[in-house]
């Protein structure tokens, strides 16, 4: 059964408001008696952990890096939105709600995206008081810019380093509350498990990434704030050690992962240079507001980009796209990409990218303009294909970015397992099938400051008195001689192939049919492909080195192990929605313009899969979308 | 089309915090000059992997010159030969066939290393969380235009603001001093209107914690040139000016403006 949504009665502009009154309170005086595990310190995770530990609660925050400030959220440029009407331009938190829900092609929750847009203000307010360093006009005042083909002006920004700094603002304040002791902060430790009595989430374990030491925690909740799923496709624009592991093995342990197959594909990334390369990497999508996107209309094209005449060059998304031409939506600019390199138009060594050229707004603008707005990304590209864009066209090819599923969550950011939470990337609640720009941030921030730490108070409230489970009892014991006998196992195969080997195997197989465009054929094929490759996972893997020390190959090993099951899901759900929505596109199901086309009949929910075993498959729970305030329309961008 | 190389490589293998370090020799073959510095050092691991070899540790992740995780000693300098570039940033090309690259850790007594190249920069931490903040618990901020900020004043924290946090500056010190670093934080927020309440305690925390762990300055300016982000000597210039004004400055005066 998928547990109530909690979604508050009441007109959508009232809703949070009726809801945070009606939520039990802790009183302040007994917030000290709770704790609180906060897994995960990036955006969501800090954020949370700060507030919560203001709050009074007794705060374990827990992070596999060395560092809080490592998290991946520090690597987002663009910008975060919030409904400031600063600009005057006709902005408000309807028209952001609106935005996001339309932007998500109406697969997303009402009242959790008109929340989010509603406390995105706050979020400002609170950054600028931590001294996030936004971009300012002349006079003083925050700046703003457009992003993602945005109508109006909503996104603030700190350089081409958003993320960086929204990330040190959080990681700050946290640092306050542990210097204050109100945050007991645990570096390099990986949690592992997810432990659970009676049905209710009652703590974690870990181990420690440098002794290897396994180690129990409980606490009167569980906070999951580890960031999304991206790394499954092996090349993404995420840090390398993102991964699924603290929300899988929470999936596993009772909590329903939503919605696995919406995952984001971001069109202005850096081809791969070479077979080996591990990891892509993202240029802003500023760039697209000046860039004209083209490849050579002739497969077999040998010239330089700049000597192949005008009449050569088709411009694909101006010419299909002539309203929005260059700034259509991230998966429409994806999906046309892939389709010219798949039919052998792609440029560059390894024909795997379309030109993104600047040649026409140096010629409108003067060199100074553009080189003033894009000197970072700019230096970027040739840093990294030792090309100047100022010379000669950058090369640029989809990849993975963003991760829309995840665990489900109810109104109050509550998963399945009653007293597990989950904010930021990790949850599936705020975008449905698509992300618009500079809302990742936004909802981390949300999550993190402004909804998990009243909506904790709900569960805590009943628990007044009680001890948090005893690390003796068996149910730690248990988890934690699983976990000693995954590592031992991991340890002991003895077969001939790294994890890294089997983790672009995987990759492979995700990108070609559970990527940009699927189909049913593919996904069956990728279900059963998975599965053997899964096999020779178990029986060839090579892991070298102990346990008692830094091993990243053991640690790698343990993710990949779970990026292969999560994997599969992302298949399964795939091929359950025989729609196309957002970023899931399913190639039987299109207009005749070749656009994504919904089913709104029968897709219209989100699919919220619960874990049984090994060799059974996941069962799909529909959580039916109810909207009051929007009426879906098709997605039309001609 | 890139080219390749062939090089030779003396890394530091250290087992654990305590036990003896050695330089090993290997041979990176076949490197695309397209590749990273750190995909060359993947090359290698999966060959020592395939020969039964363990590998070797080495601290990466975004890989795109922002998470600050990254970060060796090149032929002795900190992240490299190339200014204002973060050892993931660094490119192969830069590089020579047939060269030979002598990779180290991170080499200072407040970094111990945990396992070759890998140290513990955890010390960075504690002088943040001595007073690397503002107190502005969540909800407290007013409406963030109330506080208009010249933009050059706001230019000048995010110049300060941009440091990673890798600990280069450290390494590159003769004294292993980590003024760069702290003064690149101590400037961003003292800089700042809404760091003002906090700035002399602030300075006077953070100044007296890293003096805790780290050496002392001399003015050799090395980390700067080491710095990834090109962090300003000038940082550290204002941050001893508001330390010494700590020790003399009546702190019950300072709503006086
Ligand atoms: C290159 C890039 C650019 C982006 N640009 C933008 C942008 O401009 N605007 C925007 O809005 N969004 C952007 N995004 C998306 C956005 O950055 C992320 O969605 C967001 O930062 C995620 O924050 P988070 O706190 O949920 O997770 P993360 O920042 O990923 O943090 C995850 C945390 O969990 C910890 N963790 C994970 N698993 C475990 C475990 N098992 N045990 C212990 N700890 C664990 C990690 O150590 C880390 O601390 C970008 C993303 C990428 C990849
Ligand atoms: S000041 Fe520069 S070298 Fe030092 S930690 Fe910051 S970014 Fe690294
Ligand atoms: S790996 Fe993140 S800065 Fe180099």
């Amino acid at each position: 059964m998928l547990p109530d949504s909690k979604i508050p009665e009441g007109p959508l502009a009232d809703k949070w408001d009726n809801h945070k009154f009606d939520i039990k309170l802790v009183n302040p005086a007994n917030k000290r008696k709770f704790k609180v595990i906060v897994v995960g310190t990036g955006l969501a995770g800090s954020s949370a952990a700060a507030t919560l530990a203001e709050l009074g609660y007794e705060v374990d925050a827990f992070t596999f890096h060395d560092s809080p400030r490592r998290a991946h959220s520090i690597a987002a440029q663009g910008g975060i939105n919030a409904a400031k009407n600063y600009r005057n331009d006709g902005d408000s938190v309807f028209r952001l709600f609106y935005d996001t829900i339309k932007g998500g092609d109406y697969r997303g929750r009402e009242a959790n995206t008109y929340r989010l847009a509603q406390v995105s203000v706050d979020i400002i307010d609170q950054m600028a008081a931590q001294g996030v360093p936004f971009a300012r006009e002349y006079g003083g005042l925050l700046a703003n810019r457009s992003f993602g083909g945005a109508q109006v002006s909503r996104t603030f920004y700190a350089r081409g380093q958003t993320g960086q700094q929204l990330l040190l603002g959080a990681y700050q304040q946290m640092m306050a509350q542990v210097d204050a002791g109100k945050v007991t902060l645990h570096t390099r430790q990986e949690m592992l498990d997810l432990v659970t009595k009676d049905g209710e989430a009652c703590g974690i374990v870990t181990r420690d990434l440098t002794t290897g030491e396994i180690k129990s925690h409980s606490a009167h909740a569980v906070v999951l704030a580890t960031g999304g799923y991206g790394n499954v496709f092996y090349l993404s624009t995420n840090a390398m050690t993102c991964n699924v592991t603290a929300a899988w093995r929470a999936h596993r342990k009772g909590a329903y992962f939503a919605n696995p197959c919406y995952t984001q594909i971001h069109p202005t990334c850096i081809p791969a240079a070479d077979e080996f390369q591990s990891k892509l990497t993202l240029m802003s999508e500023s760039l697209r507001n000046d860039g004209r996107i083209w490849v050579p209309r002739s497969p077999d094209e040998q010239r330089r980009a700049r000597d192949i005449p005008e009449a050569e060059r088709y411009y694909f998304l101006e010419e299909k796209y002539p309203a929005f031409g260059n700034l259509v939506p991230r998966d429409v600019a994806s999906r046309n990409a892939k389709t010219v390199v798949d039919q052998g138009q792609g440029v560059g060594p390894l024909k795997n990218g379309v030109y993104l050229d600047f040649a026409a707004a140096i010629e409108r603008d003067g060199l100074d303009k553009v080189w003033e707005r894009y000197s970072n990304l700019f230096e970027m590209y040739e840093r990294i294909t030792g090309e100047d864009p100022r010379e000669t066209p950058m090369r640029i090819y989809p990849a993975t970015h963003y991760t829309m599923g995840g665990l489900w969550v109810d109104y109050n950011l509550m998963t399945s397992v009653p007293g597990l939470y989950a904010c930021g990337e990790a949850n599936f609640s705020d975008h449905g099938a698509n992300r618009l720009g500079a809302s990742a941030l936004m909802q981390g921030l949300a999550d993190g400051y402004f909804v998990l730490p009243y909506t904790i108070g709900d569960s805590l409230a009943g628990k007044l008195g009680t001890d948090p489970v005893s690390t003796d009892d068996e149910v730690f014991q248990a988890a934690e001689a699983d976990v000693r006998g995954r590592i031992q196992k991991f340890l002991s195969i003895g077969g001939t192939k790294s994890p890294d080997y089997f983790h672009r195997e995987l990759g492979k197989l995700v990108w070609n049919y559970i990527g940009m465009e699927r189909d049913q054929n593919g996904l069956e094929k990728a279900i059963s492909e998975i599965r053997a490759l899964r096999d020779e996972f178990w029986k060839d893997l090579r892991v070298l080195g102990n346990t008692d020390t830094i091993n990243s190959s053991l640690e790698k090993a343990g993710r990949v192990a779970d990026f292969f099951e999560l994997g599969e899901l992302m298949a399964r759900d795939a091929l359950d929605r025989e729609e196309s929505c957002g970023g899931h596109f399913r190639s039987e199901s299109q207009t005749e313009e070749g656009e994504a086309l919904r089913d709104d009949d029968n897709f219209q929910h989100v699919s919220a899969w619960e874990w049984h075993d090994m060799d059974t498959p996941q069962t799909k729970h529909a959580e039916e979308l109810i909207f009051e305030e929007v009426t879906p329309s098709q997605r039309s961008y001609k | 089309m890139s080219t390749t190389l062939n090089l030779t490589l003396q890394v530091w293998r250290q087992d654990g915090p305590d036990a003896a370090g050695r330089f090993e020799t290997y041979q990176a073959n076949n490197i695309p000059d397209d590749a990273s510095f750190l995909e060359m050092l993947d090359v290698v691991n999966e060959d020592l992997i395939e020969n039964g070899k363990v590998p070797i540790e080495f601290p990466h992740d975004c890989r795109e010159g922002i998470c600050g995780t990254c970060g060796v000693m090149i032929n002795g300098r900190a992240h490299g030969q190339e200014k204002g570039t973060a050892t993931c940033q660094l490119h192969m090309r830069k590089f020579n066939d047939g060269d030979t690259i002598a990779i180290e850790p991170w080499r200072a007594a407040a970094f111990p290393v945990v396992r070759d190249l890998v140290v513990d920069r955890s010390p960075m931490d504690a002088i943040i969380q001595a007073g690397g903040y503002i107190t502005a618990p969540t909800g407290t901020g007013g409406d963030a235009n109330d506080t208009p900020i010249p933009k050059e004043a706001a230019d000048s924290a995010m110049d300060a603001a941009a440091c990673i946090g890798c600990g280069a500056c450290v390494a590159a010190c003769p004294n292993s001093a980590a003024q760069l670093f702290t003064s690149a934080k101590v400037w961003h927020l003292n800089s700042l209107p809404q760091g003002q309440p906090e700035r002399y305690k602030r300075a006077e925390a953070m100044v007296e914690t890293m003096e805790q762990f780290f050496g002392s300055c001399t003015n050799h300016g090395e980390c700067s040139e080491a710095c990834p982000k090109e962090i300003s000597l000038d940082f550290i210039a204002y941050m001893n000016r508001d330390y010494i004004k700590s020790k003399r400055f009546n702190r019950k005066l300072a709503g006086q403006g």
